[in-house]
Parts: structure tokens; sequence; C-alpha cells
């Protein structure tokens, strides 16, 4: 079976093992190392990205269900690392050790995308399934809400 | 084993080790900086590398060699304010990179050895690199005296700019890079005066924060290289088994699969990818000897834990007559509470690249512990300590499971290269999370029963603390120096350094032995001592009749930095303020390597759960370094400590850990965080760590505060169902 995906606008096929999750193949076979394995079960969040425009956890879906399908990855974000969301997460010095931060941005811009201005509440309930063992939530959440103000002030979309 | 055995215990013999303080702040200052003959600095000879600290280019950038893994706790900013900050550098050409390991000139002064861990990396490095930018800026001075024919004290460093008023001459720190690598290094220099700082003391944006942003950040499963191998070990499931036998054709049948092998650990599949290596250890028949294993359960652990608890301990501390003030106490009030043991779970599970030939073996790690990984892994490569190379990369987290004596999962590494023929291909060992919650090294668990004396008029006159369970530094090599008349220091800190001004005071540790393995975690022994010590002198406060915050006010009059902090966060608090009925606010202080911090917590009991709402925390660190990384390192700690203590459990069932993920192990989440306010004390002090204090007062303040709005006790953890608590 051959699986052809997009990922981060570039055309790909892959013909191994279809069972195979999209975590390693995205990690192993392309290099693109900065979605993370954190439980293997999509208990943890650390491997968030996007499927078909949501997000998604790498780790327990098989490259098959991927398949005709759109993935953009933290390096696909945006082209200079510059997404609202990783602008925030910059001016409010979010990350602690980091290895859970690609997955709560890719979660963050994927809910900005859903809710644009987002309540405590919903900023919680979006963010609950992404662990952070250092203990960076309160700076997610104010990191959340700068960044939708400053998307909101900027009037351009950029989500 | 024996190499490294017998290499520490050499190194102890000559002193080396001798009085290294793992978890206190034993600190030597005006250590010679090595100079730079004795430094193999990478780079070119233009460069200006006057010690093991830095490095100044001619493109004027300024490298701050990291004797310290970044593990999350911002170590690599702080460490390079400190250098710049005496060096009169402008922040935005500061970059960091990571020290290699090297003991002589990288070692931990607290330690005596290359390490992180214990919050000392704030405190051992603040003289040192101060010496060592102040150095480097008195040679920038005397390089633009010499080529500008002016007396250096006509000279000023400012923002990166050598300047000489008179002449309005100025240069670039890179422009004379070249020049003072030629200068003599001052025998003495001198640092500046605190109230000139520019750097130190603002809220600087972290240097590895960008990194993290963007994927780039390199953790060790990022390590890739040329035909490098992933490896997988399949452990026993009950602590001391072993493999009996096992059958590796199903597992080689695996697509991918390259080799199985019997290493020490256990079984280790190899693989040509992470997916091939797992299939195929799942894919592994193995037999296990359990002649040898734990096969007791939690609760009989616990059983036995609390029948001693009901037994005089050996002293940590004796004033007084504990006995006598229970005996003729007017009242007494006693308590016991329960701890369970803790996995440290971080994000990112234990990871290391080797590489290992017939002369040599690099490592690529989050590696906390440089010198004892390089005794463990040469002992087992039969290689000399300095022959094998590390690399230390950022740690996705250790809350100190990265910094162990047997160095478990390098020398797993290690051993499997070897396995493999030590014939020079890379191999990535990588664990798992189930791997990871069911691999041991726990903070251990622990029992603690307090007695406390009150007399006729609610003066606490006696108080007695027996803590019973495993000693971390029992059968490692730092036992020798950290247990002392059959205590270890990590057991009772936090509880024979009480605070309070009792007359009659018993500490007492009863050592207990299991199969389970255990290890430091975030805040070591005051993880469990200051819960059973501020959740039990709440308890002594309500039988006194007496208002908690104000209770340990009274007790803290010749502890004035706790009393500090206590008032600064009861304060910013309200204490005292009412609250709708069902809330409640509780206290809680604590003091842990050197830093104090008080927390009041706001609870919401509904339904016999309890929702944290609200966190004030005081902290006093000494010279605030990065307040906004403080104020991090609080909020964070006061996230870990509180998972532990609403849901943090690993359990045992006839030997066997019952957790296996994050399903089971359950960590605090975004929705349970409650708001946090950091209020920082301002100091002249020198600075101590922040890594680890802000746990430990979290526990018991959200204990207190259950009690507020309930009336119930909590003494058993964890208790965020109280249902169940």
């Amino acid at each position: 079976m051959m699986i052809k995906t997009t990922v981060n606008g570039e055309a790909r096929t892959f013909d191994g093992d279809p069972d195979t999750p999209l975590l390693w193949y995205l990690r192993d076979e392309l290099g693109l190392t900065g979605t993370k394995f954190g439980c293997g079960q999509a208990l943890c969040g650390a491997c968030t990205i996007h499927l078909g425009g949501t997000a998604t956890r790498a780790c327990a879906t098989p490259i098959s269900s991927a398949d005709g399908q759109q993935i953009t990855t933290i390096e696909g974000l945006s082209p200079d690392g510059d997404h609202p969301v990783q602008i925030a997460w910059r001016e409010l010095n979010v990350a602690q050790c980091g290895y859970c931060q690609a997955g709560q941005i890719m979660q963050a811009a994927s809910l900005l995308k859903e809710s644009p201005k987002p309540t405590d509440e919903e900023i919680d309930n979006g963010m609950s399934g992404n662990l952070c063992r250092c203990g960076t939530y309160p700076r997610i959440r104010a990191a959340i809400k700068q960044a939708a103000n400053a998307t909101a002030h900027s009037g351009k979309g950029g989500l | 084993m024996n190499a490294i055995t017998d290499d520490l215990a050499s190194m102890n013999r000559r002193g080396v080790l001798k009085g290294a303080a793992w978890t206190g702040l034993i600190i030597a200052f005006n250590v010679a900086l090595p100079q730079r003959r004795a430094f193999a600095a990478a780079g070119s000879a233009a460069e200006f590398a006057p010690n093991a600290f830095l490095r100044i280019a001619p493109d004027n950038s300024v490298t701050v060699i990291s004797k310290h893994v970044e593990l999350g706790q911002g170590v690599y900013t702080g460490l390079a304010t400190i250098l710049a900050e005496e060096l009169g550098a402008d922040w935005s050409q500061i970059k960091v990179e990571s020290a290699p390991a090297d003991t002589k000139l990288y070692a931990n002064l607290a330690f005596k050895m290359q390490g992180t861990g214990g919050s000392t990396a704030i405190a051992n490095s603040w003289m040192q690199l101060r010496e060592a930018g102040a150095t480097a800026r008195a040679m920038l001075i005397a390089a633009a005296a010499a080529e500008w024919g002016v007396p250096a004290g006509q000279i000023s460093v400012e923002r990166g700019v050598v300047r000489h008023g008179p002449s309005k001459r100025e240069a670039s720190f890179g422009a004379l890079a070249a020049h003072a690598a030629n200068v003599p290094a001052p025998e003495k220099v001198a640092l500046k005066n605190p109230k000139d700082f520019t750097l130190i003391g603002t809220r600087l944006a972290r240097v590895d924060v960008p990194p993290k942003t963007n994927g780039t950040a390199q953790f060790t499963i990022d390590v890739a290289m040329p035909g490098m191998l992933v490896a997988l070990i399949k452990r026993p499931p009950l602590f001391g088994a072993r493999v009996a036998s096992f059958d590796a054709a199903s597992a080689k049948a695996i697509p991918g699969v390259v080799e199985v092998l019997e290493v020490p650990a256990g079984v280790a599949v190899v693989g040509k990818s992470f997916w091939a290596a797992k299939q195929g250890r799942d894919a592994l028949k193995i037999a296990w000897d359990d002649a040898k294993a734990e096969k007791r359960g939690s609760a009989e652990i616990l059983a036995e834990y609390r029948a001693l608890a009901e037994r005089p301990g050996k002293p940590a501390r004796a004033e007084g007559d504990a006995g006598g003030a229970l005996k003729h106490a007017a009242k007494t009030v006693a308590a016991t509470f329960e701890f369970p043991y803790l996995a440290h779970a971080p994000m990112e599970t234990l990871d290391a690249v080797v590489q290992l030939g017939a002369n040599g073996c690099e490592i690529w790690a989050g590696d906390q512990f440089q010198t004892i990984d390089q005794m463990n892994a040469a002992g087992v490569a039969g290689l000399k300590p300095e022959d094998v190379k590390i690399n230390t990369l950022f740690a996705g987290g250790s809350f100190g499971r990265r910094a162990n004596a047997a160095s478990d999962y390098i020398v797993e590494a290690v051993s499997v290269a070897k396995a493999l023929g030590a014939n020079g291909v890379p191999v990535k060992l990588q664990w798992t999370r189930e791997d990871d919650i069911q691999g041991g090294r726990y903070r251990p668990a622990y029992v603690h029963k307090l007695e406390a004396a009150l007399d006729k008029s609610g003066e606490l006159v006696g108080w007695r603390h027996r803590i019973v369970g495993q000693s971390i530094m029992a059968g490692t090599p730092f036992e020798a120096f950290m247990v002392k008349d059959g205590v270890d220091g990590t057991s009772v800190e936090g509880a024979a350094n009480l605070p309070y001004a009792i007359p009659n005071l018993s500490v007492e540790l009863t050592t207990t032995k299991t199969g389970v393995p255990v290890l430091w975690w975030r805040v070591v022994g005051s993880s469990h001592t200051a819960y059973a010590v501020e959740a039990f002198i709440d308890e002594v406060a309500a039988a006194a009749g007496k208002d908690p915050f104000a209770f340990r006010q009274a007790l803290l009059s010749h502890s004035p930095r706790h009393k500090a902090v206590l008032e600064l966060a009861a304060k910013a608090a309200g204490w005292g303020d009412p609250l709708p009925k069902g809330r409640g606010r509780g206290i809680a202080v604590a003091v842990a390597f050197g830093t104090y911090v008080a927390q009041v917590a706001e609870v919401t009991v509904a339904d016999g759960k309890v929702k944290v709402d609200r966190v004030v925390c005081a902290v006093d660190c000494g010279v605030p370094v990065n307040p906004d990384i403080i104020a991090a390192q609080m909020e964070g700690g006061i996230g870990f400590g509180l998972g532990a203590a609403l849901y943090g459990a690993i359990t045992l069932k006839d030997g066997a850990v019952e957790q296996s993920n994050f399903d089971g192990y359950q960590v605090l989440r975004i929705d349970a965080m409650p708001k946090v306010e950091v209020h920082i004390v301002p100091s002249a002090e020198a600075p101590t760590g922040v890594g680890e204090p802000g746990v430990a007062p979290i526990g018991p303040a959200v204990a207190n505060a259950v009690f507020a709005a309930t009336g119930k006790r909590i003494r058993v953890l964890p208790f965020g169902d109280l249902g169940s608590a």
C-alpha cells in the first residue's frame, strides 16, 4: 500500500508498514524531530501535530489513516517560527525543559483556530490533554490569551 | 562495578569526595579558575578564552560554557547572566553551550565532581562565574590600554563596549579578542558592587526558549547518526528478578530487528528504528527467575512501616527531653502520615546515545551526573573514565531521575553497545513511558509519626517526629559520607532542621530495606518531611486554639528568613479575610537547599474533590538573579508538588507496579492548575537555588486549606479524591 501525504507542504510517499505510528514516520523517516514521543498512547500530547488541520496525537495514529491528508508539524507551523502562538510563547518565556512545548504550541494553535477568543474554561478544556511536568500551565494560559489578542489586534488571521 | 567503586573509593581517600554535600550547601569559594593553558577551548587562535567558562570570538559573540545541564530550570540563562554581568557584556551577544564532561574544569563546587542537583547550580557557580567574567573584563581592559596607550584605570566597560572616555576611543570585545588572548591573566580581580548590577535582578529572556518554540531544540531522542540503531530493553516485571531464559525467534522475525541480546538489565532488542525495536520487544518471550525478587505489595510495606513508627528510631536531632515533655503534657496531639512511592515521570523518558569503539566511548545524553556517568560507563566498557566523552544535551525534564549513582540508563546503553561488539555503531537506548513508570528509582514511600506536647497555656513544649522509610544513599558510593550514625541526611532533611523553637525535641529515623529501588525526587527529603511537619503543626495549632499563621509566626522568632516569607505570603494572600463556605485557606513554610518558601493555598472542596483555586508564594533565595525564572520555578514547583499531593502514587501488588502510563500514574493537568502569584523577598545574601524548594510547601498548604474548608485532616497521600483518602 502506497501512502501519500503532504507534510509541511511537501508531497511525500511511504510504502512501509501501514501500522507504523505517524509519530515515528515523521521522526525517523522524515527527520522531523520537533514532534516528541511522550507516552505512546495519546495520553500526554507531546506528539501533537495537525492532521487535516486538526490537532491529532501522532503516536496513536497509524500512518495509513493519514493517507491523502495534509500534515503540519511544529517545523511547518509557520515559515519563520513567527506564528502568533510561537511569538507569545517566547515573549512570556513559557518553556522550561521544552520537551512538551511543540505539542502544546500545536494544540494551542488548533484551539485558537477553533475559538479565536477562548475563555479560561475553553483554554483549560482545550489544553487538558497536553501534559507538562515542569508546570508551565499558568504561562501557557497567558500566552494563548496574548496570542489571541495579538491576532485580533493585527487584523490578520495568521492562525 | 568494582572498578567504579574503587575509583570512587580512591577519590574519597584523596579527599576529593570528602565533605561533598549532595543536598546541602557546602560551597567552596575562591577556587582558582582553570586558566586557558589548561583548557582546550574549541575555536580559533583569534578567540579569547581566558578560562573554561567563556570564549569571545572576533565576531563579537560571547559564548558562555555551562557546566550544568539545562533540564528546564533555566540554568543556561542564570549562569550566563552572572558571567555577563561581571564581564560587562551586552545580553544580545551572549550564547550558551554545554561544557564537556571534565571534572577538573567543571566540578560542581558543592559536589566536588561534575553534576547537577540539589538546587546547587546558581549557588555553586555564583562566585566562580563572577570571577570568570571579571577576569575577562580586566584582560579586555588591559588589551585596550596597551593598544591605546592609556591607563587601564580610565577605561570602562559597559554593554559590550570597552571605552576610554578622555580620548573618546572605544572597541567591541570582538575587536579586542585577539589582543586580550595574549594578556596575562590578573591574579586578583575586583568584582562589581551589587548596586551596579545591570543584568542580575532583571527579567532577561531565557536563552533556550526560542529553539523550544520551533522544534529545533535538540534532545537526546532527536540525535540521529548514519547507521544508528535503536535499542529497547525488556526489564524484569518484579524488582530483583532476572532473566531465566528467552526465545528471540519471534522478535527477530519482525522486519527491522537486528539483534536480540541479553544484557545485565534484561533483554535488549536492537532495531533499525524505534518502531522495529518496539514491535520486536513486544514479541519477545522471556521466562523470569523471580526467586530473589521483591514480592510484597505497598499495603504490606506500609503496614510494616506503621508498626516501626511506633518504636524509637536512630536520633537525627535531640534537644531537651521530648519523651518527658509528652509524658507530662497538659495536652498531647499525635498523627501518623503516609506517603507513597512516586515516579519522576519527566516528559522525555530516559534515553542515551552511545558510540563505543575499541579506544573510546562517546555519549550523547541529557546528562545530569557527568563524573559518575563517566566512571560507570568506563567500568562497563573497560575504559578509563577520561576515555568516555559525554555530550550533554537538553534534558526533557529529570526531577532527579537522570542523576543516579548507578548511571542506570547510561550503563544500559553502553552495555548494549558492548554486546553488539563495541564496533563503533551508534546505538540509541530508548525507554518507553511504561519502562519509566515501572522502572523503579522512585521517591521512597515513608511513614511519619508525630507527637506534640502542649502545656497548660497552650505553648508547644515537646515534639517527637519518627520517620520510617528507605534510604536513598544506602548501597551507593555516597553512603560513606551521607549516612552518619545510621541516619541518611536526605531522609530527615526538612524534619531534623525544624525551624520552630520547641524546648524538647526528638527527630528519629528508622531506615528500612525493600527490593524497590529508590532515588531523590524533586526537593528530596522535603517532598515528605515538609508535609508531615507543616500538616502536623497545623493540627497542633488547632489543638492549642490558635490561628495556624500566628502560631507558626510566634515559633519563628529565631528563624527570621522563615518568618519573613511566612508573613509576606500571608499578607499577600489576605490571610484572615473571610471565604465563602466550602472554601478554605491553608499555609505552609519550608526551607530547602538554603531557599525559604511559604505558600498560602485557597481551595474549594465539592463532592469530595479538592480543587486548588489560588496559591500565593513568597520566596527568599538570596540575590534574585532572574526574577522571571524564579517565578517560573515556583509556578512549576507548585504544579509538580500539587500533582503528587492530589494524584501521585506508585503502588505495588505482589511486588508488581500497578501503574504503567499517564492513565494510571496521574500528574497535574492544566485544568487543575491554580492561579499562582509569586513574591520575591529582596535580598543581598548569596543566591541559592530555586529548582526544587517551591515543591515543598504546596502539599501541606493545600491539606491545611482542605481542613479549613471541611474540618477533615489529611494524613494519607494522595488526596485529590477525599472519598478514598
